[in-house]
């Protein structure tokens, strides 16, 4: 049985849901998509995706959507809650279980964390995590992998350094457990004290003997960097504003900065940016990320073509 | 020193933590059940130094998953005709499905309140225990 094949009807809520071999049976995947996006335009001809999210997103939400509407699928979508039924206060449970019975498929995100799970709990048909609060971020996950595995080649034997937000920032949570289970990573984790790696995850890459540095300043870094990650300190997860806009500022890659990168090096970011990339770095070559974005879409196609289990 | 007659039909509980019986007395609400039940505290012990203990006398449906968070050092001892017939030592619980709830307030369990919490066990050294919806870790 292809790999792919296998993750028919299941869901995904956590980046560690999968293995490497899965992950790497979706890259196969997307790569066929990306060059021969002919073949896939009627694969999920009849199929409904109903994408609910419970807090604001134009990235994810419309790269699910244009990936379903690529493989020739349609899209059910509620993207204000307040204009929902949970605006009359029904239960996550109830509003899972109602949509699973219009879609072959739901991708959610919610504020609250383990909101995924509990819908993959009550629903039918598989879920998608389109992200949960500060938790977990898979997709976006997915798409840090296939990028990296596609312009470096590989997902092992790298350094990879994560810049910013590494306390909130669930993308950064979700690709660093998943970077772990490849040989040979070692990772740098540059952020201001009040917003460290939590110490869970800490203790996580201690357990598994991966080696990491934590530093504040980006400096040192970024010669030895394969990939430099950059976050965005996002105003959502403070309660003060004051914080907010102390800690916004605290990294900025500037192309003075750049010049310290390795020419081979790549420049990630999940978006939106807000402060922390100079527009001046994104003419260099480095700059992947919005060749991120659109590589996320062919990995959301190849997502969904898998849990659909019409490839 | 203090005696208690032995039971002949029910459930002692042994090598309760000094100091937690009245606790477990409560949670277990043995007040209420209407059978014949002595708690003694503070007994000399050579294992412990001192310990609880709870002696029940009747048939009782135990929650040991409870008594094993409250304190898994606990020994549950069956009487049957004056005898042990069966000793259980519950230990941690490898997964405890709505006796706690979880504390982080961003977790869905916060808002849902329909939804069983339930944990997982992820570090017994330290009673750890891990929110099966948010990750939450909590220390019992």
């Amino acid at each position: 049985m292809r790999a792919e094949t296998a993750l028919k009807g299941r869901s995904f809520i956590n980046a560690l849901d999968l293995s490497p071999e899965e992950y790497e049976a979706l890259f196969r995947l997307a790569e066929e998509i990306r060059h021969r996006p002919g073949d896939f335009a009627e694969a999920c001809k009849g199929k409904l995706l109903a994408t609910l999210f419970f807090e604001p997103s134009t990235r994810t939400r419309l790269s699910f959507e244009a990936a379903m509407l690529r493989l020739g699928g349609q899209v059910l979508s509620v993207a204000d809650p307040q204009t929902s039924s949970v605006a009359k206060g029904e239960s996550l449970a109830d509003t899972i279980r109602t949509v699973a019975g219009y879609a072959d498929l739901i991708v959610i995100r919610h504020p609250k964390e383990g909101a995924a799970q509990l819908a993959a709990r009550y629903s039918p048909v598989p879920v998608i995590n389109g992200g949960d609060g500060a938790r977990e971020h898979p997709t976006q996950t997915l798409t840090d992998l296939y990028t990296i595995r596609t312009l470096k080649g590989r997902l092992s034997h790298l350094t990879v350094a994560f810049c910013g937000d590494l306390r909130y920032g669930r993308t950064v949570h979700s690709l660093l457990r998943a970077l772990c289970r490849y040989p040979g990573i070692r990772f740098f984790l540059i952020s201001p004290e009040e917003l460290r790696l939590p110490e869970p995850l800490r203790e996580e890459l201690q357990a598994q003997g991966i080696a990491y540095h934590e530093m504040e300043q980006m400096e040192e870094a970024l010669p030895q960097a394969d990939v430099l990650y950059m976050t965005r300190v996002q105003k959502e997860r403070f309660f003060n504003e004051e914080d907010y806009l102390r800690l916004r500022d605290f990294y900025v890659l500037t192309p003075e900065r750049l010049q310290l990168l390795r020419g081979d090096a790549l420049v990630m970011h999940p978006l939106p940016r807000v402060t922390e990339i100079a527009y001046a770095v994104d003419s260099d070559p480095r700059a992947v990320y919005f060749q991120q974005a659109r590589l996320g879409m062919y990995a959301r196609m190849a997502l969904i073509a898998s849990l659909l289990g019409v490839v | 020193m203090l005696r208690v007659d032995p039971i002949q039909e029910g459930i002692v509980l042994d090598h309760i933590k000094a100091g937690l019986g009245m606790r477990i007395f409560q949670e277990l609400g043995l007040a209420e059940k209407g059978l014949p039940v002595a708690l003694l505290m503070n007994v000399p012990s050579t294992k412990l130094g001192r310990k609880d203990m709870i002696k029940i006398t009747g048939v009782l449906d135990l929650d040991l998953t409870k008594l094993g968070l409250l304190d898994p050092g606990i020994t549950v001892n069956y009487i049957r005709g004056g005898a042990v017939v069966r000793k259980v030592k519950p230990g941690l619980p490898e997964r405890v499905v709505g006796l706690i709830r979880c504390r982080n307030p961003r977790c869905i369990t916060s808002t849902e309140t329909y939804v069983v919490p339930e944990f997982v066990l992820v570090n017994p050294a330290a009673k750890e225990y891990r929110c099966s919806f948010c990750g939450e870790r909590l220390r019992v």
